[in-house]
């Protein structure tokens, strides 16, 4: 199985502000009782998307101009709270490819990178700038560049890190372990042979 | 160079050095449940993967089950589609499913003993945090996230950094009404839940030797309460006579070499551990938690801490915080606290063995009025050896409710939920806020004859002087 090499990436954006934006902000916690991560994306922000009534409450996910936007922008210390794989999930299933804030909470991080989900560390002026050309124009096409590790929109550029391990890991195609421990296999065999309550 | 249990099972099952650092470790047994395998089979199918040995995977349901309801379709419709979708995927994928139609159904953590798949030597995983139990019989035994559910159900390994070990002897025995649950108690409040980060526990002294199955089970099943990655107590004539004639346990002439394999993978004399810790068992006595995490216990004749007893500033906040929720008295006595609900079960204490011990106080007795008491068997095996030895209607004549197998209200994914504030005493593992199904739920974790002895007085009590235990 090879994995994408995920160098690159291109798609329109929203801005969802707000800093420490915690995993039950995210996705919460009575989701959880499902089978499959599949229908998590429209439970996305669910509490402070909707109303009990299940109406919209105004949030820019709601907000029309930005429909099918690939590209999450958030602020400070996104996705903290429990290390659940329901939260990036979540993200993910809803539609987004990349997530760009200030900052990330580390077992988030990770969790995402698993998922094969670029997450950009950017300035509050960068975000900002990013943020004000999708709201002059949300069709506004953002390249995400994981190796240059830069966002370009609308003629500007500005820089955006991914952590070395990740960024190694996403321009490679080694995101997931699963690729990895895949190769592995022919002396996977080998090692079970060698044990007695496998070898039957 | 003599070895200890954790390295020499650790290097007979190391495929192979990873990019990262971390080691690809074969897992031989696979354990899954309903609550964290419908996703793994999920991602599974959108890699186009297959499970590689689904002869070493094992699967039961026990999260969701109600157990005041047997036949199907379950009130719950999720509990329903969690249920179809494990049987789904069992089928397809072909591996072995101890439904509730086979008799073999419940707590993973019970049903992998019982059915002789927990073996010494091995390495196992399971998508559930107190995977740590099976490390009752000297196998290393991992609690894993969904995406390594995936992994082992792919390719039989995981990627893993090494750990540390720690051996924790306890030598002596343990004075009268004092249990394996008070011993882990024991060890957690003196080494802190997250004293265990980064180890693996031996447990080990004269009285682990002189402990049965079910009380190793008891003791390494809250290894992961301690902080510990794993815990595991050293194979020996007891894990053997135990595991003889179970199901999956070799038979014939494959069962002496399987003895003499077993015994190889014990812990050398002169094995170096990264740290030591001795408990004299005489020091224990019967215990109960105050507060939100399964550290916060004290010994039933201490008093519930206040602030100013706290050791240091966040132990402070701790016990501030603690007490806030619990909406307990500060440096009153624990016993005299009236209780609502009676909870005996879970993977912790939920084995034949814990409802004889019980059932030997209670005959005769009767639950205090305004309290419920749930009796709940780990597995149907387990109630069905309750039944035989009329166990069952020991509790019933006591006022207990006599359930179906399951997780129940260990943590309330299915109907049994305590309601509002309501306190039980509780033999399950953990005690953390809303963990018994109701947000403002409150839990005090003991022993299931210290439970009983709170049920028939309707508050927290000492089962030494209800029960006159040690006394003849
Ligand atoms: S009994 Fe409780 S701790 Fe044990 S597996 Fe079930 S829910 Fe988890």
């Amino acid at each position: 199985m090879s994995l994408a090499k995920i160098s690159s990436l291109t798609g329109r954006g929203v801005f969802v502000p707000g800093n420490d934006i915690d995993t039950d902000r995210i996705i919460p916690a009575r989701f959880m009782k499902c089978v499959t991560f599949d229908g998590l994306g429209e439970f996305l922000f669910y509490d402070v998307r909707k109303n009990a009534d299940g109406t919209d409450k105004p949030h820019p996910l709601n907000d029309p101009r930005f429909e099918g936007a690939t590209v999450l922008l958030s602020g400070a210390n996104f996705g903290c709270g429990s290390s659940r794989e329901h939260a990036p999930q979540a993200i993910q299933k809803h539609g987004f490819k990349a997530v760009v804030a200030e900052g990330f909470a580390e077992i988030f991080y990770g969790n995402c990178v698993t998922l094969g989900i670029p997450c950009f560390e950017a300035s509050r002026e960068a975000i900002a700038k990013i943020a004000a050309a999708l709201e002059k124009n949300p069709q506004t096409e953002l390249i995400l560049d994981v190796a240059k590790q830069e966002i370009r929109f609308a003629g500007q550029t500005v820089q955006a890190a991914v952590r070395p391990s990740a960024r190694d890991a996403l321009v490679n195609g080694r995101w997931d372990a699963i690729g990895e421990l895949l190769e592995g296999l022919p002396t996977v065999k080998t090692t079970a042979a060698k044990l007695p309550y496998l070898a039957a | 160079m003599p070895k200890s249990l954790f390295q020499k099972v650790w290097d007979a099952h190391a495929v192979r050095a990873l990019a990262n650092g971390q080691t690809q470790l074969l897992i031989g047994t696979h354990l899954i449940h309903e609550v964290t395998s419908p996703q793994a089979f999920g991602m599974m199918r959108d890699l186009g993967l297959k499970v590689l040995m689904p002869h070493r995977t094992f699967a039961t349901v026990d999260h969701i089950v109600p157990t005041d309801q047997f036949a199907e379709p379950y009130r719950d419709p999720l509990a329903q589609a969690m249920m179809d979708e494990l049987r789904k995927n069992c089928a397809q994928f072909g591996i072995t499913f101890f439904d509730r139609a086979t008799g073999k159904q419940g707590i993973v953590h019970i049903v992998g003993p019982e059915q002789g798949i927990t073996q010494p030597g091995t390495t196992i995983a399971c998508g559930d945090s107190h995977t740590s139990t099976h490390g009752a019989f000297g196998a290393i035994a991992f609690g894993i996230g969904t995406s390594q559910v995936r992994d082992v159900l792919a390719t039989q390994t995981m990627a893993l950094g090494q750990l540390k070990v720690r051996r924790i002897e306890v030598n002596g025995k343990l004075p009268p009404g004092v249990y394996a649950k008070d011993v882990i108690l024991h060890i957690i409040r003196q080494l802190g839940v997250n004293g265990g980060t980064g180890y693996a526990y031996e447990y080990a002294g004269s009285t682990f030797d002189g402990f049965t199955m079910e009380e190793r089970m008891t003791v390494c099943n809250m290894s992961i309460e301690g902080g510990a990655r794993v815990g595991y107590v050293n194979p020996d004539e007891t894990t053997f006579a135990y595991l003889k004639g179970r199901p999956y346990s070799p038979k014939g002439t494959a069962w002496d070499a399987a003895v003499a394999n077993w015994k190889s993978f014990a812990s050398d004399p002169g094995a170096k551990y990264d740290d030591v810790v001795k408990i004299n068992a005489a020091a224990i006595a019967p215990s109960v938690t105050w507060g939100i995490n399964p550290g916060q216990g004290i010994t039933i004749n201490e008093n519930v801490p206040s602030p100013e007893t706290a050791t240091s500033a966040d132990d402070k906040t701790g016990i501030i915080e603690a007490l806030a929720y619990m909406k307990l008295t500060p440096g009153a006595p624990i016993k005299g606290t009236k209780i609502n609900v009676a909870f005996l079960g879970s993977c912790t204490n939920g084995r034949t063995s814990d409802f004889q011990e019980v059932a030997k106080f209670l005959k005769g007795r009767r639950v205090a009025p305004g309290v419920k008491a749930i009796a709940v068997p780990g597995s149907q095996i387990v109630a069905l050896q309750c039944e035989k030895l009329g166990l069952d209607q020991i509790f019933r004549d006591a006022g207990f409710e006599w359930r179906e197998a399951g997780c129940s209200m260990c943590l309330a994914m299915n109907p049994d939920k305590l309601v509002g504030d309501q306190l039980c005493a509780s033999s399950s593992n953990r005690n953390f806020k809303g963990r018994q199904g109701s947000t403002t739920g409150r839990t005090l974790l003991m022993s299931p004859v210290m439970v009983a002895a709170a049920a028939v007085t309707g508050a927290v009590a000492d089962a030494r002087e209800v029960f006159g235990v040690g006394q003849n």
